[in-house]
């Protein structure tokens, strides 16, 4: 389990993220939602320890992250998982080798046990036999699915995913949302998904934080949003008309 | 611009850059893929100056020595003296400066634009010790080679100038290169070529490193990494040239 207790950041005079709390839960699929702007991606390098927190703490399985010295932070990581926005693939090395990065570095496996785990990775995200190709040559949904593999091969029990389906079309995306759902639930590792896209909210949303103007303004799984009250709420969930439509019928 | 922020940062950078590799075999893998990528792909350039570069100081030396007073020789031992004192170790390294001072600047640019970096350091990998060691480690050890190339090319080629256009004889050109030579000027040379291996992969790599927003900046941190390792190796010249020239 991650928890963030009173977190705050500022850069300048911006007050970024305002006393954030919240647990996220392990073997389920949590979800930071919100508008465009609204701070998720600050709080997630918070926790990822990419930006210094102002005030608050980050707690790994009760391990304040920011409070532990090089060595334990670097054990926290070996253990983190991530999967960014543009897939943040290294554009040198080809499909295996960017899935056997971590294992190369923190693993004392042979190359064929190496090899063995990155094609089981690829399998996963359904990229098998796509070992030598580079990322110039993946499209979105690929580059995606190949950083979940990359984020998943040396067994993380924490998984961050940066908007899993900016960019992809309604498909890939329920694809991307399926992979992360499944792969949470195998592995019963705590995932943390940043989106806007109502469609993941609905596919994937168990445990789920909607931030509004950088504060945790409320928490709910996907069957208690559809029912909120919360104004701020309900004119992010339903500023598409066709999501208003679909509601409007099911009720 | 705050000099004492960007030099308190490049230190506090290399420092990280030196910690103990997290996995040697790693780092070595990445140094043979560096000598190659920043030394052995810059040959080329490298071997077509240095020929011309040659040619074009022996046809300048023989013009200047045109007087029965100076022996013909002096048109070998000018050439040798200035390429391996001033062509090869400085003027060389100014242009792989430019080669690869930019080349380093925009890969490790588009790195912390795209979040590879960031990757990296999620991981719980030092990126920094990960991306520059191993520039830095290629340079100091492929550099020399690639400069002593430049001196052997550059003295042939101005061997060929030399004798085709008449300006001396093989005879003399090959004397003159041989006459008071003085293996110290070597050591002075490769010092030079060391210090500013050192500058060039140090300096490009903290721009490129620090590098904020998208295309239009990666281009500016490469600009500025050309133009302050240019600077730097200029300046580290006069210095060494001052400690090992003057009396």
């Amino acid at each position: 389990m991650i928890e963030v207790k009173n977190i705050n950041k500022t850069f300048g005079d911006r007050h970024i993220v305002k006393d954030v709390s919240f647990k996220f839960y392990q073997g389920k699929t949590n979800l930071i939602i919100g508008e465009s702007g609204c701070g998720k991606t600050t709080l997630l390098k918070l926790m990822v320890g990419l930006h210094t927190l102002d005030t608050g703490e980050v707690l790994y399985d009760g391990k304040n992250f920011p409070l532990l010295d090089d060595k334990g932070k670097q054990e926290i990581r070996t253990q983190i998982g991530m999967l960014f926005q543009g897939g943040a693939l290294f554009d040198s090395l080809t499909l295996e080798e960017n899935v056997r990065f971590p294992l190369d570095f923190f693993t004392e496996l042979s190359l064929a046990e190496k090899v063995d785990r990155v094609n089981y990775c690829l399998e996963r995200v359904q990229l098998q036999s796509k070992n030598a190709l580079y990322p110039s040559e993946l499209s979105g949904g690929m580059k995606k699915r190949a950083s979940l593999a990359r984020a998943i091969a040396n067994n993380p029990h924490y998984l961050f995913c940066d908007e899993p389906n900016s960019g992809l079309d309604p498909k890939t995306s329920i694809v991307i949302d399926e992979l992360i759902q499944k792969i949470t639930q195998d592995l019963n590792i705590t995932t943390v998904v940043i989106t806007h896209d109502m469609n993941s909210v609905m596919g994937i949303g168990e445990n789920i934080m909607f931030i509004h103007h950088g504060e945790n303004w409320w928490t709910g799984n996907k069957e208690e949003i559809l029912n909120t009250n919360n104004k701020e709420l309900y004119d992010f969930v339903f500023a598409s008309e066709f999501i208003k439509k679909v509601y409007k019928n099911k009720a | 611009m705050k000099p004492f922020f960007h030099i308190g940062r490049y230190f506090m950078l290399m420092f990280r850059a030196f910690s103990r590799p997290q996995k040697i075999s790693v780092y070595w893998r990445q140094i043979l893929f560096e000598i190659n990528n920043i030394g052995i792909s810059s040959l080329p350039i490298i071997a077509i100056i240095s020929v011309f570069m040659g040619g074009i100081i022996t046809i300048q030396a023989a013009f200047g020595f045109n007087s029965p007073w100076v022996p013909l020789y002096a048109v070998g031992y000018t050439t040798r003296e200035s390429i391996l004192l001033e062509f090869s170790p400085t003027i060389v390294s100014l242009i792989l400066a430019g080669k690869v001072g930019s080349n380093i600047a925009s890969e490790i640019g588009a790195m912390r634009i795209t979040e590879q970096i960031d990757a990296l350091e999620i991981m719980g990998i030092n990126s920094a010790g990960y991306l520059i060691f191993p520039k830095i480690a290629a340079s100091l050890i492929i550099f020399p080679f690639l400069i002593a190339i430049s001196m052997f090319l550059g003295i042939l080629g101005g061997y060929f100038m030399g004798v085709s256009s008449g300006a001396c004889s093989s005879y003399e050109y090959i004397f003159g290169i041989q006459a008071f030579y003085e293996p110290w000027k070597l050591y002075y040379s490769f010092t030079k070529v060391l210090v500013f291996a050192y500058i060039i992969t140090s300096v490009s790599s903290y721009f490129g490193y620090y590098t904020t927003g998208g295309a239009l900046e990666v281009g500016k941190s490469s600009t500025s990494a050309v133009v302050y390792s240019s600077i730097l190796i200029l300046f580290f010249s006069l210095i060494l040239t001052n400690l090992f020239l003057s009396h």
